[in-house]
C-alpha cells in the first residue's frame, strides 16, 4: 500500500478515532418541504391533497462504524490532515454514508487542504477528479448551493464524494484547480449553471451558455421556459407550467 | 479583400468603431475573398509572428461544433484553446421536469454516439436510489451488455471513420460507416430506432429481444470482424496513418491523471484502467475478455487500442448471444409500482401500446387503468439522496450524477461526459506540434460535442 513510510503513517491509522459527526439516530438533513400532491397551490383544489405537507429529508450523517473500507479512508484522511496542520473535525462537518458510497461534507475553507490531502497520502492517492457538479436546494437556508466532488483512487480502487455547501447570499467556493487541474472545465461549468464563484480559479468564465447569458440555468428559480403548442384545436402548455405531481 | 485595421480609431468597416489603445491589441485581418498572398504580406510587413486562428466552430476537422482558438507561429502551434457549448440544449434541466422513466428519453441524446452507455448509466443510477439494483433480471442485464458493447463498436468506427477522413484516408471512412451500418440496422430492430433508443429503463428495458434478433447479431459478428480487419488492413502498418500519428498528441499518465482524462487515451498510456474491470457493473465481471492496453500515449496507439477494443466487444457480444439464447424470463423488474404498464405492439399505424394491454385496461380491470394512470403520468416515487453511478463508455468514464428530493422526478440529474472532460486536453496534446497534427490530436481524443455541451 504504502511506498513512503513516515511519521503518522498508516501504522497507526487506528489511533485518531475522531468524534466527527454526532449524529442522533435516523436524523436527516431536511432540505425543504413539500406541500400538495400536484397543480398550482391556491388553484381551488377541493381534492384535500393540497393539505399534504411532507418534508424533503436527504440521509443524514452516520455514525461509526461506517461499514467497508470507509472507516479505514476517514481514518488515513484523518492522519493526512494531521500532517498538514489541519483537523479533521474542522473540514469535515459529517460523514454520510448512503446506497454504499461515502460522502464527506467539507467546510468549504477547508476545501484545497483536503483536496490536497487525499490525493497525495499513499493509503488514499485519490488521483482522478472525475467531475463537480452542482445541487440547488432553495429552501436550505444557509446552504443553498451545493458543490459535488467525485473522486476516483486508480491505486485503491475506491470513491469518494465531497460535498461543500455555500449560501445563495455568498456563493464562495474555494478553487481546486491547482491540485487537480481537470477541475477547470467542471468548475466553469457549475459557475455557469449555479452561479457558484470558485476562487482562485484561473478564468472563471462560462462554459456552456453564452458569456453575455443573465442568469444561472440549473439553479431552482431559473424557470424551464419554453412556449404553450397547439395541437389539434388544444393548446399543451410549456413543461414547467403544467399541472405535474410533487 | 483583404483590409487591415491597425486599430487607430476605427474598427468595424464603417469606420464608426470604438477609440481603444491601439498598441495593447493585436493587429487584425479581416479577409473577405480575395487574394491571401496580401494578406500574408501584411502580415510579414508588420513583423510580427504571433497569429490567432480560430478553427470553427464551422469546420469539418473539428469533429462537430468544436472552437479551437489557435495561436500559431509559423506552422507551429504555440497555445490552443477550446471554445465549447454551440450545442448546449440544456438536457439536464428538461430532465427535472419529466418523470424518472422519460429522462431515459433525454439522456439518450447527449452524446449521439453511444445512446445506450447514458441509459445505462442513468438506469443503473435510479435503480440504485431506489435499492432495486439486485432485482433487475438476468435477461435485462445481458441485453443491456449486448447493447453496450455493439454501441461500442458502431462509436469506435465512427471514431476511426471521421479521424481517418480528416486526415485524408477516406476509405477508412467509407468502411467505417458501412459497417457501423450494420450495427445500426441491429439497433433498429432490436429498439426500433437506429438512435436515441430509450430502449433502456429503469428496472430493464422497454421490451424484451425480437424474434430472430439473436440470429440477426449473430450473424453481424463475422461481418463486422471483416469490417474491422479491413480497417486494421488499411491503417496499421500504412507508412502515411504513422507518419501522421506516431508520436504525435502525446499525454502520458500524469497528464491523463491530471486532467482526468479516462478511455482509450488513458489506456494507451499503458494503464489497464477499465472501468468494466476495476468497477464491474452489468455483470461483466462474468464476461471473457481483455483490457487492450499499449504504451506508446500518442495518437497511433490510441488507434490501435481502439481496433483492438472491437474484437474484444465481439467476444463479449457472442457470449451475450449465447447466454440469451435459450433463456428466456423477464425483461423488467417484477414490482409492479416501477415497471412500466404496457408492452409495446405494431398496429396497422405504427408502433403503440399492446390492443390486449389496451382491451384489459378499457375493458375488464378499473384498478389496472387507474394504474397504468397513475403510473405513465405521475410516475414512480425514489427515495431521496444522491449516487453516482460510472460505465465504461467508448470515450472513458460516463458517469450520473443523480439526486433525488424523494419526489417523481430527478431533482438533479448529472452527466459527466468523457469527451467533456477529454476535450481539456485539447491543450496539452497540441501545443507544440504542428496545425495539422491538431486535427490528428482533436480527432484521437474523439470527442462528441453533444456529450459536451449536453
Amino acid at each position: 500500500m504504502s511506498d513512503t513510510p513516515r511519521a503518522g503513517g498508516p501504522g497507526d491509522a487506528e489511533e485518531p478515532r475522531d468524534s466527527l459527526a454526532v449524529p442522533e439516530p435516523g436524523s436527516e438533513q431536511v432540505v425543504g418541504v413539500r406541500q400538495g400532491m400536484f397543480g398550482d397551490s391556491g388553484s381551488g383544489d377541493t381534492s384535500g391533497f393540497s393539505e399534504l405537507v411532507e418534508t424533503v429529508a436527504m440521509p443524514g450523517p452516520s455514525a461509526r462504524p461506517y461499514g467497508g473500507d470507509f472507516d479505514v479512508v476517514v481514518d488515513h484522511l484523518s492522519t493526512a490532515l494531521r500532517e498538514a496542520g489541519e483537523d479533521i473535525e474542522q473540514a469535515i462537518e459529517h460523514v454520510v454514508v448512503d446506497r454504499g458510497e461515502l460522502t464527506l461534507r467539507v467546510r468549504a475553507v477547508s476545501l484545497p487542504a483536503v483536496a490536497r490531502a487525499l490525493r497525495d497520502w499513499p493509503d488514499l492517492r485519490y488521483e482522478l477528479l472525475s467531475g463537480v457538479s452542482g445541487v440547488h436546494f432553495p429552501s436550505d437556508t444557509g446552504r443553498e448551493l451545493r458543490a459535488v466532488y467525485h473522486l476516483l483512487s486508480l491505486t485503491h480502487g475506491r470513491r469518494l464524494r465531497l460535498e461543500v455547501t455555500c449560501p445563495d447570499a455568498d456563493p464562495h467556493v474555494p478553487s481546486v484547480v491547482d491540485i487537480y487541474p481537470t477541475a477547470n472545465w467542471h468548475e466553469r461549468e457549475t459557475w455557469d449553471f449555479f452561479g457558484i464563484r470558485f476562487d482562485g480559479h484561473p478564468c472563471l468564465t462560462r462554459i456552456e451558455m453564452p458569456d453575455d447569458w443573465p442568469g444561472h440555468p440549473q439553479r431552482k428559480d431559473y424557470p424551464l421556459g419554453g412556449i404553450a403548442v397547439e395541437y389539434k384545436g388544444a393548446t399543451v402548455p410549456p413543461p414547467d407550467t403544467r399541472r405535474s405531481y410533487r | 479583400m483583404s483590409e487591415e485595421t491597425p486599430r487607430t480609431g476605427t474598427d468595424g468597416p464603417d469606420g464608426t468603431g470604438g477609440t481603444g489603445a491601439p498598441e495593447d491589441r493585436a493587429p487584425e485581418f479581416t479577409a473577405t475573398g480575395g487574394d491571401w498572398k496580401d494578406v500574408v504580406e501584411q502580415a510579414a510587413n508588420l513583423g510580427e509572428e504571433r497569429i490567432v486562428v480560430n478553427m470553427g466552430p464551422q469546420h469539418p476537422s473539428t469533429h462537430g461544433v468544436l472552437r479551437l482558438i489557435l495561436e500559431i507561429d509559423g506552422e507551429t502551434v504555440t497555445e490552443a484553446r477550446c471554445g465549447v457549448g454551440y450545442l448546449h440544449t440544456g438536457i439536464e434541466k428538461n430532465m427535472e421536469y419529466r418523470t424518472w422513466t422519460q429522462g431515459v428519453t433525454y439522456c439518450t441524446r447527449m452524446d449521439y454516439l453511444t445512446p445506450f452507455f447514458q441509459e445505462t448509466a442513468y438506469c443503473l443510477a435510479v435503480e440504485r436510489l431506489l435499492g432495486i439494483t439486485q432485482d433487475v433480471p438476468e435477461r435485462a442485464t445481458v441485453v443491456r451488455v449486448l447493447l453496450m458493447e455493439l454501441n461500442r463498436i458502431a462509436s469506435h468506427l465512427v471514431a476511426l471513420a471521421t479521424g481517418g477522413m480528416e486526415i485524408g484516408a477516406l476509405t477508412v471512412m467509407t468502411v467505417g460507416f458501412r459497417d457501423r451500418e450494420v450495427v445500426l440496422k441491429l439497433f433498429e430492430r432490436i429498439t426500433g430506432l437506429r438512435m436515441n433508443h430509450a430502449f433502456v429503463r429503469p428496472g430493464g428495458l422497454a421490451q424484451d429481444l425480437p424474434p430472430g434478433a439473436l440470429e440477426a447479431v449473430e450473424e453481424a459478428v463475422p461481418v463486422l470482424t471483416r469490417g474491422i480487419r479491413d480497417i486494421e488492413k488499411l491503417c496499421n502498418e500504412n507508412p502515411l496513418v504513422k507518419a501522421r500519428m506516431q508520436d504525435v498528441g502525446v499525454l502520458d499518465l500524469t497528464g491523463c491523471t491530471a486532467l482526468g482524462v479516462t478511455g482509450p487515451v488513458l489506456r494507451a498510456t499503458g494503464l489497464p484502467h477499465d472501468l468494466r474491470r476495476s468497477e464491474p457493473y452489468c455483470g461483466y465481471e462474468d464476461y471473457e475478455f481483455d483490457v487492450v492496453t499499449r504504451d506508446s500515449a500518442d495518437c497511433y496507439g490510441r488507434l490501435r487500442i481502439r481496433i483492438d477494443e472491437m474484437y474484444e466487444s465481439l467476444k463479449i457480444v457472442q457470449q451475450c448471444v449465447d447466454r440469451l439464447r435459450g433463456n428466456g424470463g423477464p425483461v423488467m423488474v417484477g414490482d409492479k409500482k416501477i415497471a412500466w404498464p404496457a408492452q409495446l405492439a405494431i398496429g396497422a399505424d405504427g408502433t403503440g401500446n399492446s390492443l390486449d394491454h389496451i382491451r384489459e385496461i378499457m375493458g375488464t380491470s378499473m384498478e389496472s387503468l387507474i394504474h397504468h394512470f397513475k403510473l405513465v403520468t405521475e410516475g414512480f416515487r425514489v427515495p431521496a439522496g444522491q449516487v453516482y453511478t460510472a460505465v465504461e463508455s467508448p470515450r472513458g468514464e460516463l458517469a450520473c450524477h443523480l439526486v433525488s428530493d424523494g419526489g417523481t422526478r430527478p431533482y438533479r440529474a448529472h452527466f459527466r461526459d468523457p469527451s467533456f472532460v477529454n476535450l481539456q486536453a485539447v491543450a496539452a496534446v497540441s501545443e507544440g506540434g504542428q496545425v495539422a497534427d491538431v486535427i490528428v490530436a482533436v480527432a484521437s481524443l474523439d470527442p462528441v460535442m453533444g456529450g459536451v455541451d449536453r
